[in-house]
């Protein structure tokens, strides 16, 4: 028969090594644990932005042409009504005082939708595959995902603090009011990230899902009180301002940012992001368990 | 019938796999015992991948039943997927990540440490010759290399059932007799292993025993040796001196055996199907008697292409149970003479 007759003279030996390191493990390690396999998949996460840097241009340009270009668009104006100067510089200087915690929320909201484009990309990857044939905690994949974000988060956020400082923005609240406010930023990312999830397990492709992500970013970020205070927008806008939860996160983070620190705002961003979590959680992984 | 006897790797009863409209997998049973490589044989489309993708419990049964190991893949995917590796069909690789990164996470996955996972990982590149390249990014691999390393990555902990979907697909032959000999190598020790192949040598060299799918039914099943036997036929292989003889030689061979004759893309050369009771020797004699100059000839068993050309060159049956319904298959199979180019692993000789 004409079986195994290429290449014999070289196998043995290579047979020999497969066949021993087979034979060499026999004890199998305990399976990990959800928390351990999340920090994995967050620490391939990691390495995905060590080995292509260039994911990172959102996270690094986007932040600081936000930063700049909305402040000195709407600064003047805006400033004038919010601060109640002059329209022009003096409006600029206070406006910004106002803006750069609301652009600091809002460029780190908008970033969050990457992670659903990100995973969109990455699950029709045949990787994937693998991981969903492995005994580990499911959840862990999209998890970990969210957590290797968090360092994107971060880097970003750190450019918008120092661009705004380069602008003027002096936090009352001091350093420990800007960690408090980072803090509940990056903890308010992680729970929006799971709308971005689901919308990225339920969209057939990468396009479809920045669609729709926009479709509800736009609203999200733009009807709110990031640019100017609810007071001003008509009945039914202001409304939705009020009730959006990126109001609640803003307003709390300037609270923070101004040194103040109010249970009542604390309380009401961390309900929204349980009910985020709550609902677009287990969505997120029902999609993703039937996904073929 | 025994559903979860304890010496078979897979055991599936009418799986059925609907994908809106159509139906990928249609009622497919399968016992596979433990141990040895068990081939699952068909054209793209055939449903082999989904049925793969069932039994590694990454896609949900429509109706049916699958036991992997005893477990069934429906009430107990997780002790299914604790025994189990699953190398896809596209590299199942982080590209982007090096090749002792994948091993590393793939480790860490599975349970271990990150020291020991690094040293299983190195130990796996080195036994794989993947030694030198264990600092590069996959994307940068070839398609061998990748192919090792996707195996490498499913034996971190030795499973005791490994899926390979289309294990040599894309790679070049030198790669592609790498991967068998990796695959017997774990067979060796004590690793079921279930395969997907379009390839008929592949299943070949490799299985012991496979299934025949085509539009989501297994439309045999078998030992190799017993599904060349169900066609009932073999091969005249023919290389005449002078290729215009070669018309005159054909049409003698078709006289002499009564049988389809296929002209190869090689000039000189002719295929002749030798059905059941044919003597190969009669029509060499009538091809010298009309003065025809036979450079080589060889008699092989039929192919498994024959055989799958022989089971499906006709529409299937709806009715019947078509799954293990081989006898019917071969019947039908021996009237089809559209013979497709045979192995010519058997005698060979030369006549000059």
């Amino acid at each position: 028969m004409s079986t195994t007759t290429n290449g014999t003279s070289t196998v043995p030996a290579e047979a020999e090594r497969i066949r021993h390191i087979l034979v060499s493990r026999q004890d199998t390690p305990q399976r990990p644990g959800a928390v351990s396999a999340s920090l994995t998949y967050g620490w391939r996460a990691l390495l995905k932005i060590k080995h292509v840097p260039e994911q990172l241009f959102d996270v690094t340009i986007f932040p600081i042409m936000m930063t700049v270009m909305m402040t000195y668009v709407f600064g003047g104006s805006i400033g004038a009504a919010v601060s109640g100067q002059e329209a022009g510089g003096d409006a600029v200087g206070a406006y910004v005082q106002w803006l750069i915690p609301g652009i600091f929320a809002q460029t780190l909201v908008m970033i969050t939708m990457y992670t659903g484009l990100t995973l969109n990309r990455d699950i029709s990857k045949g990787v994937f595959d693998r991981f969903r044939s492995l005994p580990v905690w499911r959840p862990a994949q999209l998890v970990g995902a969210l957590l290797g974000d968090q360092v994107r988060y971060t880097l970003a956020g750190v450019i918008i603090l120092v661009v705004g400082f380069i602008m003027g923005f002096r936090p009352a609240g001091g350093l420990p009011g800007v960690l408090a406010a980072f803090l509940m930023l990056l903890v308010f990312s992680f729970c929006l990230s799971w709308v971005w999830t689901t919308v990225a397990l339920l969209m057939r492709t990468e396009q479809a899902a920045m669609g729709v992500s926009m479709f509800i970013m736009m609203p999200l970020t733009f009807v709110s009180n990031i640019f100017a205070p609810t007071e001003s927008m008509p009945g039914p806008v202001r409304a939705f301002a009020e009730a959006n939860p990126v109001s609640t996160l803003v307003g709390c983070i300037r609270e923070f940012m101004d040194g103040v620190y109010d249970i009542g705002s604390i309380t009401a961003v961390l309900i929204y992001c349980a009910v985020l979590v709550v609902i677009f959680g287990p969505i997120s992984m029902f999609v993703y368990n039937r996904k073929s | 019938m025994t559903l979860r006897s304890d010496d078979l790797a897979v055991e599936t009863r009418g799986l059925v796999k609907r994908f809106g409209e159509t139906t990928a997998v249609d009622g497919v049973d399968l016992s596979i015992r433990r141990g040895g490589i068990y081939g699952v044989l068909g054209p793209n489309g055939a449903g082999k991948t989904t049925v793969i993708r069932m039994l590694a419990t990454l896609l949900r049964l429509d109706g049916g039943q699958a036991h992997v190991l005893g477990h069934d893949v429906r009430s107990e995917p997780a002790a299914v997927r604790g025994k189990i590796a699953l190398t896809g069909q596209f590299a199942s690789l982080d590209e982007d990540l090096t090749g002792l990164e994948n091993l590393v996470l793939l480790g860490r996955l599975q349970g271990f440490a990150a020291r020991a996972a690094r040293s299983r990982g190195q130990e796996l590149l080195e036994a794989f010759g993947l030694g030198d390249a264990a600092g590069r990014q996959v994307k940068k691999y070839s398609g061998g290399m990748r192919r090792r390393l996707d195996i490498a990555g499913s034996l971190l902990v030795t499973p005791e059932l490994i899926f390979l979907d289309e294990p040599t697909t894309g790679i070049d032959p030198r790669s592609r007799n790498q991967v068998w000999d990796i695959i017997r190598t774990l067979v060796d020790a004590g690793t079921t292993v279930v395969l997907t192949t379009q390839y008929l040598e592949e299943a070949d060299q490799l299985a012991d025993r496979l299934a025949v799918i085509d539009h989501g039914r297994v439309i045999a099943e078998g030992t190799p040796g017993q599904l060349k036997a169900q066609v009932g036929a073999g091969a005249l292989n023919v290389r005449v001196v002078e290729a215009e003889d070669r018309e005159r030689a054909a049409e003698i061979l078709a006289a002499a055996l009564s049988a389809d004759v296929v002209r190869e893309a090689d000039p000189t050369a002719l295929t002749a199907r030798l059905d059941a009771g044919a003597r190969a020797s009669t029509a060499l004699t009538a091809l010298e008697e009309a003065g025809v100059e036979v450079e080589t000839f060889s008699v092989g068993q039929p192919s498994l292409d024959e055989v799958f050309m022989a089971l499906t060159g006709r529409k299937p049956e709806p009715d019947g149970d078509v799954a293990g319904d081989e006898q019917e298959a071969a019947a039908d199979g021996g009237d089809h003479g559209t013979a497709g180019r045979a192995v010519d692993d058997e005698a060979e000789a030369r006549t000059r």
